[in-house]
């Protein structure tokens, strides 16, 4: 037994959910007890979707308990069979069906429907959400698809998307629109929108482009394997990935290809002098191994970050996570305990971290910026807006998701020179998150008008008397910082003993409390 | 006193039940937890169960599983099923780590599951093997919430009736209500039962472990929720009796509900209407205005809380909507009766569930609003009917006179919101 309060992915067979919702005339029969139907709130609410999962659950309860739940299971299937008349059919169980044994499998085989049955093995207790998917979608793969001869023209098939995919909806416009730029047309999306009937056609295709390696890998191997197609290796995620990825299609068509840049905006948006102050800001990158992978690269190479931690929940992907690590110098973190993440948070507070919804809320606690780069992710993650990951939109997207956390550029720099100070002290947090920033204690008087009025103010304290030069460069200060800049020289200066304050003693200040 | 005039075509008492067995979208009784730990300050709920649990959970909580809540998941793996014998062990080693890392905790819930049921775990065993251990700072219980046996409030039903047993033993007269509030809400309550000269008043459950709740011969009791029926059926074991009364929803439900308890008590006519008669014609005002949008509309609900029927008669009675279909996961006369007889006969009146049979019968009927869970929500408007999700009437305040025009307001904001948006796809 396992104490947990968070989980980083459901079941197995949820993964199968997020497959059977994906595609179209293919419906889910679950064996599984009252109850288990929450998972239908993740797809149309997260999700918003606007119609039910195709998933018929037997939903026994413990009356039924006993020889019943076999029947039961038979009579759910055929019922789901005769009132949604799909081209096929998944069945399994969940976690407390596994244990009755009732073989699912074994039950629809004996029922001589006419349409295709695809038995499901999901182990409950071993794996997780992830495998769920990547293991129904093989599976279906495996049942449907039909040898036949490739299509005239160069296609490809996109595996992966699925439904309550993190940006899968958008990934796949982008990557269809940039493999329209190359020439090449897609022939099957799958399982996102794809019917039984579009499985069946997979093989026509060249080559497989690989969206998602969570939960499509073990049908493109498959494909690879028994159709000799080949499949791209990586995720078009970022601006050296993206470019890599579409040499990687030229190797694989056995020509070069070129593609319009012309709507690239990041590079030019991390060149510019307004993006300086992100050099060396220190990220941990934490998520499914994809994107963390994906991101451990745009921040170190694209944004100039430092990569301080990266780590990943899906121990699918450990080995590739592990190897990465070790490349950036950093000690790879494999866990699906929340705790531990945060533990490792506290250890290095990064200034910024990457991670999923559960990573945003340890910042939230730890003060720390965050961006939400991974499932799972709650519902503002599943936005009306077109917000792609992959291809250069998709760069352009990860930019501000990236940017906008943080402190900007000159708001930092006031913060630095007037750190104290009422508007632009440490713990005002940035722009977007100012409506609750807190007020520090002493200064608060700043904030109202008499503060102001106190600016203004005749220039002298008690024993401390401001020189002509010294007063006229204050006023050329902006006035929402004139008053913290003049606080702090006198502080300053008092330190020191002074009872005047020069030209000289307001830039040593300055440079006193510079950081 | 204020008696509510039964409707003139009869009640729906007798009125012959819709029994269905199929397919039911429902939640398990573990989603209970999510208010239960909110209301027992010192309370931890521990499931034993799957990573399905502890996702329905996470699922269920939304963003509160951050707050260091006081729930969550001993989840089983595969070296759990291979043999028992072990189970206890690891149990026993999981309750001490959280109670080292929790010293706050006093009472421990060990919440079976589906899964925890079938491989026969015995959790009641462990509770009392546990209480010893950790005696006397923690108090361990044992209830179901699993699927299996439980639906959604039934799981706070199965909590409470837990309780029963462990109480202290008294012979006074007293009051017991029963059932979990709000805060505010229960605040209120107390006040009008202080003020029509009631009292001691004791709560099950009540804030924290060491608040008296005691029950014996001479107890009478009262249900603020209509899920409760073995916790009713553990109380009346104990020799307490349960005054039936309709459930206090709405000006008129509240005001029976509290009758019923006056005349218990020999609370005189004069001092009952000195003590309701403010607080009613706030509460008649509110829900004028809240239920404008809803008088002459249509409604049909889809079983979920067992707070159907109670929410059909204030709805039908008080903001003037017709009951097509009133769903309820089950259906318990004592408890039920009273609401039913108040309710206008018309509507079928359903127990259990085959969803697909039941959305037939919505779509074929089209009611103004359809009450159901957030699995059907979505896809129902987007067939254009009017939906009110069901899980917000047990989070949010709505019992007694100061929410009966929130709850009224609960079920017309969609019908306005409906009528506000204005964002026919262009041609």
């Amino acid at each position: 037994m396992k104490l947990t309060v968070w989980t980083y992915e459901g079941p197995p067979h949820v993964g199968a959910m997020r497959v059977a919702t994906a595609m179209k005339g293919l419906h889910y029969v679950l064996h599984a007890p009252q109850g288990d139907t929450y998972a239908d709130l993740l797809f149309t609410m997260i999700e918003r979707r606007n119609h039910r999962p195709p998933v018929t659950y037997t939903t026994f309860q413990a009356r039924d308990l006993g020889s019943d739940t076999a029947t039961l299971f038979k009579e759910s299937c055929q019922d789901a069979v005769d009132r949604f008349d799909p081209q096929a059919i998944i069945v399994g169980a969940s976690c407390t069906a596994e244990l009755i044994q009732d073989d699912p499998a074994g039950l629809a085989e004996t029922m001589g429907l006419s349409i295709p049955v695809i038995p499901l093995e999901l182990p409950s207790y071993q794996r997780k959400e992830n495998f769920g998917a990547d293991e129904t979608f093989y599976q279906i793969v495996k049942h449907l698809a039909q040898p036949q001869a490739r299509t005239q023209r160069v296609t490809c098939n996109i595996l992966g998307p699925t439904a309550l995919g993190f940006r899968h909806r958008d990934d796949v416009e982008e990557i269809t629109g940039l493999l329209s730029d190359l020439g090449i047309v897609v022939n099957v999306v799958a399982p996102l929108g794809a019917t039984p009937a579009d499985i069946a056609m997979l093989p026509a295709a060249h080559f497989n482009v690989l969206l998602c390696p969570e939960t499509g890998e073990a049908a493109a191997r498959w494909l690879e394997k028994n159709h000799q197609q080949p499949y791209t290796k990586i995720v078009p995620i970022g601006v050296g990935a993206t470019r890599d990825f579409i040499a990687e299609i030229g190797d694989i068509i056995g020509k070069p290809v070129l593609i319009d840049e012309s709507r690239l905006r990041m590079p030019w948006w991390s060149r510019s002098v307004d993006s300086t102050y992100l050099t060396g800001k220190r990220v941990f990158i934490f998520g499914d191994g994809t994107h963390v992978a994906a991101h451990a690269r745009i921040a170190r190479d694209e944004m100039g970050f430092e990569v301080v931690g990266i780590g990943c929940y899906n121990r699918e992907m450990a080995r590739p996570i592990r190897a990465l690590a070790k490349e950036y110098g950093v000690t790879a973190l494999i866990t699906d305990d929340y705790l531990e993440v945060e533990q490792t948070i506290e250890t290095l507070s990064p200034e910024m971290i990457l991670g999923t919804q559960m990573e945003r809320h340890i910042g939230k606690r730890l003060g720390i910026p965050c961006a939400v780069i991974s499932a799972p992710v709650h519902v503002q993650d599943f936005p009306a807006r077109y917000s792609p990951q992959v291809g250069f939109e998709g760069a352009n997207v990860i930019f501000d998701t990236l940017i906008h956390p943080l402190v900007m550029g000159l708001e930092e720099h006031l913060l630095t020179m007037f750190r104290d100070d009422f508007e632009f002290h440490d713990a005002a947090g940035p722009s977007h998150h100012g409506g609750h920033s807190p007020l520090p204690g002493e200064d608060a008087s700043g904030g109202d008008i008499s503060g102001h009025k106190k600016d203004e103010a005749p220039l002298h304290s008690d024993n401390i008397i401001w020189l002509r030069d010294a007063e006229k460069e204050l006023k050329k200060i902006p006035f929402f910082v004139r008053g913290k800049a003049r606080r702090n020289t006198e502080t300053y200066a008092a330190e020191k003993g002074l009872n005047q304050i020069s030209l000289d003693t307001l830039y040593e200040a300055k440079a006193h409390y510079a950081r | 006193m204020n008696v509510p005039m039964p409707p003139t075509n009869g009640g729906c008492r007798s009125a012959p039940v819709l029994k269905e067995r199929g397919q039911r979208e429902v939640f398990c009784g573990l989603t209970g937890i999510i208010w239960l730990h909110r209301k027992m300050q010192d309370a931890f709920f521990l499931v034993v169960g799957s990573r399905t649990c502890a996702h329905l959970l996470q699922s269920a909580a939304g963003v509160m599983i951050f707050a260091e809540p006081r729930f969550g998941t001993a989840i089983l793996e595969e070296s759990d099923l291979a043999g028992l014998a072990d189970a206890h062990e690891e149990l026993d080693r999981e309750v001490a780590r959280l109670l080292e890392r929790r010293p706050d905790i006093r009472q421990l819930f060990l919440v079976g599951s589906c899964p925890s049921e079938v491989i026969k775990i015995d959790l009641s065993r462990a509770a009392e093997r546990l209480s010893q251990v950790h005696a006397p700072h923690v108090r361990v219980l044992n209830y179901s919430g699993s699927g299996i046996e439980t639906t959604f409030t039934q799981g706070e039903d199965a909590c409470l009736a837990s309780m029963v047993p462990v109480l202290k033993d008294t012979t006074a007269r007293e009051l017991l209500v029963v059932g979990a509030l709000p805060d505010v809400v229960e605040d209120q309550m107390m006040g009008l039962l202080a003020d029509l000269g009631i009292g001691p008043v004791r709560l099950l459950p009540a804030r924290r472990i060491d608040d008296t709740t005691a029950v014996g011969e001479n107890t009478v009791f009262a249900l603020t929720q209509p899920f409760l029926g073995d916790t009713h059926a553990a109380l009346e074991r104990c020799g307490a009796r349960h005054l039936a009364a309709p459930f206090p929803f709405g000006d008129e439900g509240t005001t029976a509900w509290l009758r019923a308890i006056a005349v218990e008590f020999g609370v005189s006519e004069e001092t009952f209407e000195a003590v309701t008669a403010a607080p009613r014609a706030r509460a008649r005002k509110a829900i004028a205005q809240a239920s404008e949008a809803l008088r002459g509309k249509s409604v049909f609900f889809f079983p979920d809380s067992q707070l159907e029927i109670p929410l059909a008669r204030f709805l039908t009675r008080e903001c003037g909507m017709t009951a097509v279909e009133v769903g309820s996961p089950y259906i318990h006369d004592a408890l039920h009766g009273p609401d039913l007889d108040l309710l206008p006969a018309g509507p079928q009146i359903s127990e259990g569930q085959d969803v697909d049979k039941q959305l037939a019968r919505a779509r074929a009927a089209r009611p103004d609003l359809t009450v159901c869970g957030l699995g059907l929500a979505n896809p129902l408007e987007a067939e254009g009917l009017s939906t009110k999700w069901a899980i917000e009437l047990v989070f949010t305040p709505v019992h007694f006179y100061e929410q009966a025009g929130d709850l009224a307001g609960l079920f017309s904001r969609p019908l306005r919101r409906k009528s506000v948006l204005r964002m026919e796809a262009a041609e």
